[in-house]
C-alpha cells in the first residue's frame, strides 16, 4: 500500500562490470577521504581550554540560594529528599536560635545538607519540589570529576551560595 | 713470506671494514624499521583524525609526537594476564613469533645502490642473497604462525575463530600474491631483489631510473597490492581481528606488551610490505634522472638520495595502507574468499600467461 510518495523501489539489478571490479568506487572513496584530510576546519573542541556553549536549561551542579538579605532560604522541609528518585539528598534540621535571624530566613534550617554526587542523576526534581526556591541546578557549573570516594558527598560548605560582598 | 703476511693483514683489514659497514647498515635498517613502525601508530591516529575532521593526539609532546612513547609506557605497566586454561608457553611464543617474523624480512631488501667508502664498494643492504624474494615469502608465511599459535593457545573460541580466519585468509591470498610476483620474475629472470631493482634502474624513453615494473605489470601490481592488504590483516581484509563479531579476534586474551607486540608487528609488516612493493614495482631505490645525479654529484650522493627516496616510497605505502583503512569498510568473510579464489587467483594466472606471451612476442 502506498502511504506516501517518498518510498523508493528497491532495485535488485545486476552490477555492471565497472561496479563489479570495485576499483572506480574505491578511487572515489579515497578521493573523498583525501579531501577531508586536507580540510582545515575540524569539529574538535579542545576541552579544558575551549568550552562548548551551554544551554540555558542545562542542569549542572546544585546550589543552595540565599535571599536578598543574604539569609539561607532552605528550611529543611525534606521535600527535595522525598522527590529525589536517586535518594541522593540527606539533611538534618535544626531550630534557629536567637541572634541567628540574619543567617536563616525561617525558624527551622538545615544544619547539614548533603548531596551524593555519585547517586545524583541531575534530573532537577529537587528544584521543582522546593517550596522555598532554595535549591537550584546551575546552568553554567558542572559537577567536577572525583578521584576519591570521600570526595563525592557535597556538604553545605560546597553547596550554599557564597555571601555577596557589597 | 713477508708478502703473504702483509696480504693477510690487508685481508683482515678488508674484512673488518666490510664487517663494520655491514654492522652499521644492519643497525640503521633495523632502527629505521622499528622507528617507522613506532611512529606509524602515531601517524595512524593522526591520519584517521584528519580524515574524520578531527585533530588526533596533541597533548603528549608537540603535536602528540611523544604519544608512541606514552603508549609503550602504558603497555609495559599494564597487568600481564595469562588465562588459566591457556597453553602458557605457546601463549608467550605467539607474539614473539609474530614480532620475529616481522623483523626478519627487512634483511634482504636492497635499501640503496652501490656506495664507495674507504676504498670498498658495497650495497646498502644487510644481506645479498640470490633468492631474496623467496626468503621474503618464506618469512612472511611464517608470520601467520604467530597469529595462529597465539589464537589457539588462548583457549578461547573467539581467538580460535580469529586464528582460523587469519590462517585461511593468508593461505588463500599468498597464492595470488606469489603468482603476481612470478610475472615480475619472468620479466627479470632472477629471484634476487638486487637484480630486480637493477633492471628498473635502466632508462625508459631516455629517462634514467624510470624502467619501473609497474609500467609493465599494472594488473600484477593491483593483485599484489590487494594481497598485501590481506597478508597484513589490514582493512578491508582485517577479519582476523574483526571487533564486531570476534571481540578482538586472535588477540582477545592478550594484554600488556604481548598485545603491544602483535599490534607493533602489524605496523612493521605494513612498512616492510610497502618496501617490498616499492622494490618490486616502483623501482626500489631507482628514481628519475638517477644517472644524471650520479654524474653531477658522484655515486655516493646518488646512492644516498636513492636510499632516502626508497624510504619515502615505503612511507607513502604506509600512508596508503592507512588511507584505505579509513575509507573502506570490512569485507564479509565469504566475499573475502570469493575475491581471493574466484577473482584474484584466475586474474593472476591470466597475468602470468599474458606476460609470457608478450615476452615471447617482443624478444
Amino acid at each position: 500500500m502506498q502511504l506516501s510518495n517518498r518510498s523508493k523501489k528497491v532495485s535488485n539489478k545486476k552490477m555492471t562490470f565497472a561496479e563489479k571490479i570495485y576499483l572506480p568506487a574505491i578511487a572515489g572513496g579515497l578521493s573523498i577521504t583525501l579531501k577531508h584530510f586536507f580540510r582545515k576546519n575540524t569539529a574538535t573542541i579542545k576541552y579544558p581550554e575551549q568550552q562548548r556553549p551551554m544551554s540555558q536549561v542545562f542542569r549542572g551542579l546544585h546550589i543552595l540560594k540565599r535571599d536578598e538579605e543574604g539569609r539561607e532560604r532552605c528550611t529543611a522541609c525534606g521535600l527535595c529528599a522525598l522527590a529525589c528518585p536517586a535518594e541522593a539528598i540527606t539533611m538534618v534540621a535544626e531550630e534557629r536560635k536567637k541572634g541567628e535571624e540574619h543567617l536563616y530566613r525561617e525558624e527551622k534550617y538545615a544544619s547539614t545538607y548533603e548531596v551524593n554526587m555519585l547517586r545524583c542523576i541531575f534530573c532537577g526534581l529537587c528544584e521543582e519540589a522546593c517550596p522555598k526556591e532554595a535549591i537550584f541546578l546551575q546552568n553554567n557549573v558542572m559537577a567536577p570529576a572525583f578521584f576519591e570516594r570521600d570526595q563525592v558527598i557535597y556538604g553545605k560548605d560546597k553547596l550554599v551560595e557564597p555571601v555577596k560582598k557589597v | 713470506m713477508w708478502c703473504i703476511f702483509a696480504k693477510t693483514i690487508c685481508d683482515l683489514d678488508y674484512c673488518m671494514i666490510l664487517l663494520l659497514i655491514k654492522a652499521v647498515i644492519i643497525l640503521v635498517v633495523f632502527g629505521i624499521t622499528l622507528g617507522v613502525a613506532t611512529y606509524s601508530t602515531w601517524a595512524e591516529r593522526k591520519v584517521s583524525a584528519y580524515m574524520q575532521d578531527r585533530i588526533g593526539p596533541m597533548r603528549a609532546g608537540w603535536a602528540g609526537l611523544l604519544q608512541p612513547l606514552a603508549d609503550a609506557g602504558k603497555m609495559f605497566f599494564k597487568e600481564e594476564f595469562i588465562p588459566a586454561s591457556a597453553n602458557k608457553w605457546l601463549f608467550i611464543a605467539g607474539p614473539c613469533l609474530a614480532m620475529l617474523a616481522a623483523c626478519m624480512t627487512s634483511a634482504v631488501i636492497p635499501f640503496g645502490g652501490e656506495m664507495e667508502l674507504f676504498g670498498e664498494k658495497f650495497l646498502i643492504q644487510a644481506v645479498d642473497i640470490n633468492i631474496g624474494i623467496l626468503y621474503v615469502f618464506a618469512v612472511v608465511a611464517l608470520g601467520v604462525y604467530g597469529v595462529m599459535i597465539g589464537g589457539w593457545a588462548s583457549n578461547n573460541k573467539f581467538s580460535l575463530l580469529g586464528a582460523i580466519r587469519a590462517a585461511s585468509q593468508n593461505i588463500s591470498y599468498e597464492l595470488a600474491m606469489g603468482l603476481s610476483i612470478i610475472a615480475v620474475i619472468m620479466l627479470t629472470g632472477s629471484l634476487s631483489l638486487n637484480v630486480i631493482v637493477d633492471r628498473q634502474v635502466q632508462p625508459l624513453f631516455g629517462i634514467g631510473g624510470m624502467n619501473w615494473n609497474v609500467f609493465y605489470q599494472p594488473l600484477g601490481f593491483i593483485i599484489f597490492l590487494t594481497c598485501a592488504f590481506a597478508e597484513c590483516n589490514r582493512t578491508p581484509f582485517d577479519l582476523p581481528e574483526c571487533e564486531t563479531e570476534l571481540i578482538g579476534g586472535y588477540h582477545t586474551e592478550y594484554s600488556s606488551m604481548k598485545l603491544g607486540f602483535y599490534l607493533f608487528a602489524e605496523y612493521i609488516n605494513m612498512f616492510i610490505s610497502s618496501l617490498v612493493m616499492a622494490t618490486l614495482y616502483f623501482g626500489g631505490y631507482a628514481y628519475p634522472f638517477m644517472d644524471v645525479v650520479a654524474g653531477a654529484l658522484g655515486q655516493n650522493i646518488a646512492a644516498l638520495l636513492g636510499f632516502g627516496l626508497f624510504i619515502g616510497k615505503g612511507l607513502f605505502g604506509v600512508f596508503f595502507f592507512m588511507w584505505v583503512r579509513w575509507t573502506l569498510p570490512r569485507f564479509r568473510y565469504d566475499q573475502l574468499m570469493n575475491l581471493g579464489w574466484k577473482s584474484l587467483f584466475p586474474l593472476a594466472i591470466a597475468n602470468v600467461v599474458l606476460t609470457g606471451i608478450l615476452i615471447l612476442l617482443f624478444q
